[in-house]
């Protein structure tokens, strides 16, 4: 499990230093809250640089950001002034009413933001984005070519290729998905539920609306992928599909774009593989126009129960932990929002997801809830236990207990 | 006597009295807004909570709405509806057994169950044993045995399940070899229940049977020596002296380390965990943690009526060996 496993890192506490001019701070104390990969770390870097003299800049990176977040920022003074966010995990904060309206300080110090790094809700910024994220296609080319099959563009295309793939002996297990029960299944639903048009919620309300064609058609289409899968496809992690694809073992994944370095590119850990490999837009559906993929964009929010003081100190270091030079100077590190970044090639996929009008992750209160409960009620499905209408009954009847119980339903 | 009760009230009778008030309530209902949400990939209409409605809710009744035992009769937990709705309109008994195995808490209690059953006998079993056999070394050879017999326990269990789990993946050492000695590419440990059971079930016995292999190894060493020299020249075998002298004279002691080990056992969660194996077995312990540790906020109403209902479980558990024990001590009293 992932979470689990990850690296309860580094509250490194950086002591005074001399070189911060830059940031152009007088005073104040910057505590940031983070969860824990490559691009964020860089973004981190580049904050710590503005310590110095009555400026101290802290910074905790764990993959146990989720459940930190809401009880560190309800303290007053909050146990941490920024917190990295992403589309999914801003709304528990909203929900709680812990994150501080940012016009104030745009204003002031943010002349280098764009406007589409905004993030606006009623009208009040709450949050800078600065990074986009989404799972994409990597394709295995030379595997391709050796069974003839031309680069599939839908996941009607996938299966017919897998299964061309599979026959001609090229690959036992041609795909692969993180379908690992929990956090990363009830994405992988989510992807293809978005690419299939379909809804999670009745329009205005918290009641659920999967328990139909569209939830039905999403369901047997992830199946039928698994069927070209190494069984033990239940317990495949993000982190896990990302080994299996570099040790040679799938030719067709839908894994995140933030994972590209490390399966091409400098840091590749097999050249063949990341020579063979091309990147592209995640598949369509059912004959959907749009990719079976969320968008995602990474940012941060600035904790509201802090003083004036740190609030400022916090936005300005931010701000130059994401001013242009750090994307230009680390192109390979994110697909970044910020302005003037020139996407590299290992951005492609990502980027013609987002161009081909993926749709974004859902920003609804009781998103989260439904995630989660996705996570737990599909997997006997999955597993070939159970029939897609009970599973998705299963969904909607858990969902609505635990909604209840969080006061989203009555 | 004051200290301890103080103490008493303090650890235990504080903490389950909140648990038990914490059931009984269920979150606020949340006041819904629809407004404009703009971001990098535009704009659309979404709801959000109007937190300052939502804090005036909460600032009036700060326990949160009153909500009874419903908690505990909902879907997540023991599912009254549900069963009778089961009950009353079915296709046998396997339907019965499939349908209540779809409603979590069952699901959980039963792995959880089996876990406890299976486990506490066999660890039991295989401690004994492998006490009885590092007995019989000779002197030199039982530190080092003893330590290495230890190993499984002093692992942290989550970093043993990680590790076991890593080996019997498809790729890893036992799993490749089982798919050579069956011959079967599909083979996985990790896909089918009844083999995940297995697996969890086998390293539940691995982990815990050297906390039972040191208590009967601490007892043998108090077997009194004249009873087995008596019984040897009586003519009895090495199986006949174990069975009718230290079996007897460790019952005590195998009836404290089966009480233990059905506490621990019945909380089985760090091997779920460890072997993903979240979607074959979940347990009681799991299911409090998946409700505390949701990216949706924690559904602490839900997570203190499985803890309740796990309370209950552990005294229904224990009671035939605690009133086992009190006899023992009665007869022993008269």
């Amino acid at each position: 499990m992932r979470k689990f496993v990850g690296v309860f890192a580094s509250s490194l506490l950086l002591g005074a230093s001399s070189v911060s001019a830059a940031c152009g701070i007088e005073a104040g104390s910057v505590r940031i809250l983070s969860n824990d990969f490559a691009a964020l770390g860089t973004v981190i870097d580049e904050a710590r640089e503005c310590a110095a003299d009555g400026v101290t800049v802290s910074a905790n990176l764990t993959t146990e950001h989720k459940s930190l977040q809401v009880p560190a920022l309800t303290v007053d003074p909050s146990r941490y002034s920024v917190a990295m966010v992403a589309n999914n995990s801003l709304v528990p904060l909203l929900n709680e009413g812990l994150v501080r309206p940012l016009d104030d300080l745009v204003a002031e110090y943010g002349d280098q933001l764009e406007d589409r790094q905004l993030v606006r809700i009623g009208g009040e910024i709450v949050a800078i984005a600065f990074m986009v994220n989404a799972q994409h296609l990597y394709l295995r080319q030379d595997l391709l070519e050796e069974a003839g099959i031309d680069a599939p563009t839908s996941y009607e295309g996938i299966l017919e290729a897998a299964r061309t793939l599979k026959e001609s002996g090229v690959s036992d297990t041609p795909l692969g998905a993180a379908d690992a029960a929990g956090w990363d299944l009830a994405a992988e639903f989510v992807n293809m539920h978005l690419g299939m048009g379909g809804d999670f919620f009745e329009q205005g309300s918290a009641a659920p609306a999967l328990a139909n064609e569209t939830g039905l058609r999403t369901l047997e289409m992830m199946k039928a992928l698994t069927e070209f899968m190494a069984p033990g496809y239940m317990t495949v992690s993000a982190d896990e599909l990302k080994n299996q694809y570099v040790s040679g073992n799938v030719a067709m994944m839908n894994e995140w774009g933030s994972m590209v370095d490390g399966i091409v590119g400098a840091a590749a850990s097999d050249r063949q593989i990341a020579e063979a490999t091309t990147l592209a837009a995640a598949p369509t559906v059912g004959g959907g126009g749009i990719p079976a993929a969320a968008l995602w964009w990474d940012g941060f929010v600035i904790a509201d129960n802090i003083s004036d003081e740190d609030a400022a100190a916090s936005f300005q270091v931010m701000m130059h932990a994401i001013r242009p030079e750090v994307a230009q100077d680390n192109p390979q590190a994110a697909a970044w929002l910020i302005s003037g970044f020139d996407a590299p090639e290992s951005a492609r996929g990502m980027l013609a997801t987002a161009e081909a009008g993926a749709r974004p992750y859902p920003m609804t209160p009781y998103m989260g809830l439904m995630h989660d409960t996705l996570g737990v009620e599909l997997v006997q499905f999955m597993q070939g236990t159970e029939s897609a209408e009970q599973a998705l009954a299963d969904v909607e009847a858990a969902y609505s207990a635990a909604a209840r119980e969080a006061g989203y339903l009555n | 006597m004051a200290p301890s009760a103080l103490a008493m009230i303090l650890f235990i009778v504080v903490p389950i009295g909140s648990i038990l008030v914490q059931s009984l309530f269920v979150e606020h209902e949340r006041v819904l807004v629809t407004v404009e949400n703009c971001g990098p990939f535009g704009c659309t209409e979404e709801t959000r909570v109007d937190t300052a409605a939502t804090a005036e809710l909460r600032a009036e009744e700060p326990l949160g709405r009153f909500n009874g035992l419903g908690t505990y009769i909902d879907r997540g937990h023991l599912a009254v509806d549900e069963l009778a709705a089961i009950l009353s309109d079915n296709a046998g008994p396997g339907d019965i057994a499939a349908r209540v195995m779809n409603l979590p808490f069952y699901k959980a209690l039963a792995f959880t169950l089996a876990y406890t059953l299976l486990v506490t006998p066999l660890c039991m079993a295989l401690g004994f044993a492998v006490a009885l056999a590092v007995n019989a070394l000779p002197r030199l050879a039982k530190g080092p045995v003893i330590f290495l017999t230890l190993l499984p326990y002093i692992a942290t269990p989550l970093l043993g399940a990680l590790a076991v789990f890593w080996m019997i993946n498809t790729d890893g050492i036992i799993g490749a070899t089982l798919q050579a000695i069956f011959d079967d590419p599909t083979l996985s440990l990790q896909a089918s229940p009844m083999l995940t059971w297995i697996t969890l079930i086998v390293w539940g016995i691995w982990h815990m049977a050297p906390f039972a292999f040191v208590v009967f190894y601490a007892g043998l060493q108090t077997v009194p020596a004249d009873t087995l020299e008596s019984a040897m020249i009586d003519g009895a075998s090495r199986w006949e002296r174990i069975l009718y002298v230290t079996v007897p004279h460790l019952k005590p002691l195998a009836i404290f380390v089966g009480l233990i080990l059905l506490m621990d056992n019945f909380r089985v969660f760090e091997p779920i965990i460890g072997f993903s194996a979240e979607a074959n077995a979940t347990s009681l312990s799991w299911s409090i943690y998946n409700d505390l540790n949701g990216q949706g906020g924690q559904l602490f109403g839900s997570a203190a009526a499985t803890s309740v209902l796990t309370t209950i479980g552990v005294m229904i558990l224990l009671t035939p060996v605690l009133i086992r024990t009190w006899r023992g001590a009665g007869g022993r009293a008269a």
